[in-house]
């Protein structure tokens, strides 16, 4: 499956060097690569393929070999900046070729034109600090589609009244529903409201050497054995590498950017597999390392020039952290629906998307789907009614009853950007490279618990309407625990007020761009990788034309 | 944690990863899974690594309660122990502390509760369940004889957690000994499947008809 790649010298001042190999750098790689750049990507984590991904639970699940790992790379949580933080879990990342597309679930909704300006929209929010884009959802439109056509999303256009304006339909016809999918849109239909076939970054028909989906069932967690799932591993980096421009050197942990006098950055430093330091010199860097690390890198490599991190004289580095909120209503139905086959989410609905908060006391929105997302052991662990015995006979029985009986109808939303929640550095806690480690702080905006519960009611009414034999679910918590790392690194037209331009150029740093979930100035309403992707393949354009203009190396 | 906070737990990470439940829960058990599997397919028993057969006779008396085999498998049939021990010895190293300081206590109720039996796999059913229920804080109020000792709910939990695991996981990872786990819940074992994939998307129109028809009503 690799494909033979370049190998650049450390001393080689190469073009770029991208930080991160995922949904973003992926991209970028692709892209720059193609223009005729030459381009490093740093991905500390190894380079796996098809061949490597298995379904074992434990493998995935336990011992984290495609994501971060709370041994090597610990962190601590506190809720609020007065208290000190405890080593606790709270986040997981995709540490791999590919990045979290290996893994994820593969939701892909474009986000909205409500999502860029919602600042001027609904004026200041109390207790958040909504801010608008820099760029709107028409700017971001083409890029959007070349997401669609380039790694391949399968969905129907017009399908949903609430979508935004597209300039082409999707490139495959939907995945086959599933029988949460057909429960859920009938309910929902009942309700008066408008579900439709969730567009998904996995392959309905065969393209571009990539077989279709085979619905084996594993997507959540686990990588894709055939290929089907659009993660930038298939999608992206083997389109780069095949320009014969690009190198992908993986188990390299980038953790510091050199700078020279002129406060310039001349390139990464990182350890390799044997932990031995290397610089790769470039002559412009891309941070992709995600909401987490990319700000964690900046603050690493504070120095005498710039002693608060790089790129941070606004102070907002690792600040305005949003992870979207999620919770969900369980369902039991009277016949077998066998949601352990096929991919995760065939029907989703937007009518939530944008609500009047005069008439429901809050800000936010959001969107409602059908799922499940319990491998056996979890849900015997764990998807159960309240109430089920948690041994014995009558455990077994409602083990063996309700597996492929159950379904969710789960709920997104708006996370509002509260300067408190934020990737700091923990001043006691180090990983095993002796670095600091990440500390996050986070407490939910008191709109966005409001919010959840407000969907939630919708989620009951769901299952109500299509008549489900038993529903439970748990009002809203507060989040300890994040996946979707967004906002960290914002962006904006005032140095004061944001860390990258439009452009994703640092405003401190000239030859220093950051792009990935940290570039997010709001939440969306759920699934960020579409937009992520999306601002890469601009971000690509802006610095191919800038770097093209002589005015990145100048 | 309690189960309503369990479960919530669980049902957020499902946002992005049913994962931390794991992290959270498991200890890595389980290379333990590849020698269960072999152990289970050969024809001499196995031996066990990390549980004198004593041991082990108890620790599979008490899985066998937590799935009982009844009309259908249950732990005992799936190998579970062998499961369990191949994992004390290997990703689950962690956890022979929860196992050795567990099963004495597990000793002294039977003695206490009843004076006469001298192993937990000696006792009947009845005897069994209510020695377990004294470990089990979620168990309904029967006789609690015994103070929350510590590990002692740690202890019932873990081989609850090792046992489920070891009933549900992928055969070809060992445990759920041909399957009967998964046989039991329902799902199948190929590698791939077709639509239609359960009872309500078998007679879906397909979402154009589907949508004029909610249009006509």
């Amino acid at each position: 499956m690799k494909v033979d790649q370049p190998r650049y010298k450390t001393s080689d001042e190469v073009d770029f060097v991208i930080v991160g190999s995922g949904a973003a750098g992926g991209i970028l790689a692709k892209e720059l690569s193609t223009n005729g750049f030459r381009v490093v990507v740093l991905e500390q984590g190894p380079y796996l393929t098809e061949a490597d991904f298995t379904h074992n639970e434990i493998e995935v699940f336990a011992q984290d070999k495609l994501t971060n790992h709370p041994k090597l790379q610990p962190n601590t949580f506190r809720k609020t900046p007065d208290e000190k933080a405890k080593p606790q879990r709270a986040l997981v990342y995709g540490r791999c070729v590919g990045g979290t597309s290996v893994h994820f679930t593969a939701n892909f909704w474009r986000f909205h034109e409500i999502d860029f300006i919602e600042r001027s929209k609904v004026g200041p929010i109390p207790g958040a600090n909504l801010m608008d884009w820099p760029i709107t959802y028409a700017d971001l439109e083409p890029y959007y589609t070349k997401v669609e056509w380039e790694i391949g999303v399968s969905g129907l256009a017009g399908a949903s009244p609430f979508d935004p304006p597209r300039s082409k339909p999707y490139p495959m016809p939907p995945l086959p529903v599933k029988s949460s999918g057909v429960i859920f849109e009938r309910a929902a239909r009942k309700l008066g409201w408008h579900p439709y076939p969730a567009p998904m970054a996995i392959l309905s028909q065969a393209r571009a050497g990539r077989s279709a989906c085979v619905n084996c069932g594993f997507c959540l967690g686990f990588g894709c054995e055939v290929g089907a799932k659009s993660s930038s591993l298939v999608a992206a980096i083997r389109v780069a590498e095949k320009t014969g421009r690009c190198e992908i050197r993986p188990n390299s942990y980038v953790h510091r950017i050199e700078t020279d006098a002129n406060g310039r950055a001349t390139g990464a430093v990182y350890y390799d597999e044997k932990r031995n330091v290397h610089l790769q010199k470039a002559k412009a860097i891309v941070v992709c390392a995600n909401g987490a690390e990319t700000p964690r890198l900046l603050l690493l490599s504070a120095n005498k020039q710039f002693p608060n991190g790089l790129a941070n004289s606004s102070g907002i580095v690792g600040k305005y952290l949003m992870f979207n909120t999620y919770a969900a209503v369980m369902g039991l139905y009277e016949h077998p629906l066998n949601e352990y086959k096929g991919y995760a989410v065939s029907r989703v609905l937007h009518d939530f998307y944008e609500l009047d908060s005069q008439k429901v006391g809050f800000y936010g929105g959001g969107g409602l789907d059908a799922r499940i997302d319990f491998t056996p052991i979890g849900f015997a662990m764990g998807g159960l009614p309240p109430g089920t015995p948690r041994w014995g006979k009558d455990f077994k029985a409602a083990m063996a009853h309700d597996f492929t009986r159950t379904m969710e109808v789960s709920t997104h939303g708006t996370s509002l950007p509260v300067e408190n929640n934020s990737f700091s550095l923990d001043p006691e806690l180090k990983d095993a490279w002796g670095l600091p480690a990440l500390r996050m702080t986070y407490k939910d905006h008191p709109d966005d618990l409001k919010l959840t519960n407000w969907l939630l009611e919708r989620a009951h009414e769901v299952h109500e309407a299509a008549g489900a034999q038993k529903k439970w679910g748990f009002p809203a918590q507060e989040q300890q625990f994040g996946v979707h790392l967004l906002g960290t690194c914002r962006m904006g037209n005032d140095p004061k007020t944001s860390v990258i331009n439009a452009d994703h150029r640092t405003h401190d740093v000239k030859n220093l761009f950051l792009c990935d979930g940290s570039s997010l100035v709001t939440s969306g309403r759920g699934q960020p990788t579409m937009t992520i992707e999306a601002l890469a393949f601009r971000a690509a354009d802006r610095i191919t034309a800038l770097a093209k203009r002589g005015e990145i190396s100048a | 944690m309690s189960e309503l906070n369990r479960r919530n737990f669980l049902l957020r990470m499902g946002t992005g990863f049913s994962a931390t439940w794991a992290t959270a829960n498991w200890p890595a058990l389980l290379s333990a899974a590849t020698h269960a599997h072999n152990a289970t397919k050969a024809a001499t028993p196995p031996k066990f690594e990390f549980f004198i057969p004593e041991e082990a006779a108890e620790v599979e008396a008490i899985t066998a309660r937590i799935i009982p085999t009844d009309d259908t498998p249950g732990a005992r049939e799936a190998g579970v122990v062998y499961f369990i021990d191949r994992g004390l010895v290997t990703f689950g190293v962690d956890d022979q502390k929860t196992y050795r300081e567990g099963l004495p206590e597990l000793h002294a109720r039977v003695s206490e509760l009843f004076p006469s039996a001298s192993k937990f796999s000696g006792l009947t059913a009845e005897q069994q369940d209510e020695v377990l229920r004294s470990f089990d804080d979620s168990a309904p109020a029967g006789r609690r004889a015994f103070r929350a000792r510590p590990g002692a709910q740690d202890f019932f939990q873990t081989v609850r957690l090792h046992t489920i695991t070891g009933f549900l996981i992928d055969p070809e990872y060992g445990g759920n000994r041909e399957g009967v786990g998964w046989k039991l819940i329902g799902r199948e074992r190929e590698h791939a499947f077709q639509p239609p994939f359960g009872y309500y998307d078998k007679d879906y129109p397909g979402w154009q008809s589907a949508a004029k028809e909610a249009d006509k009503t």
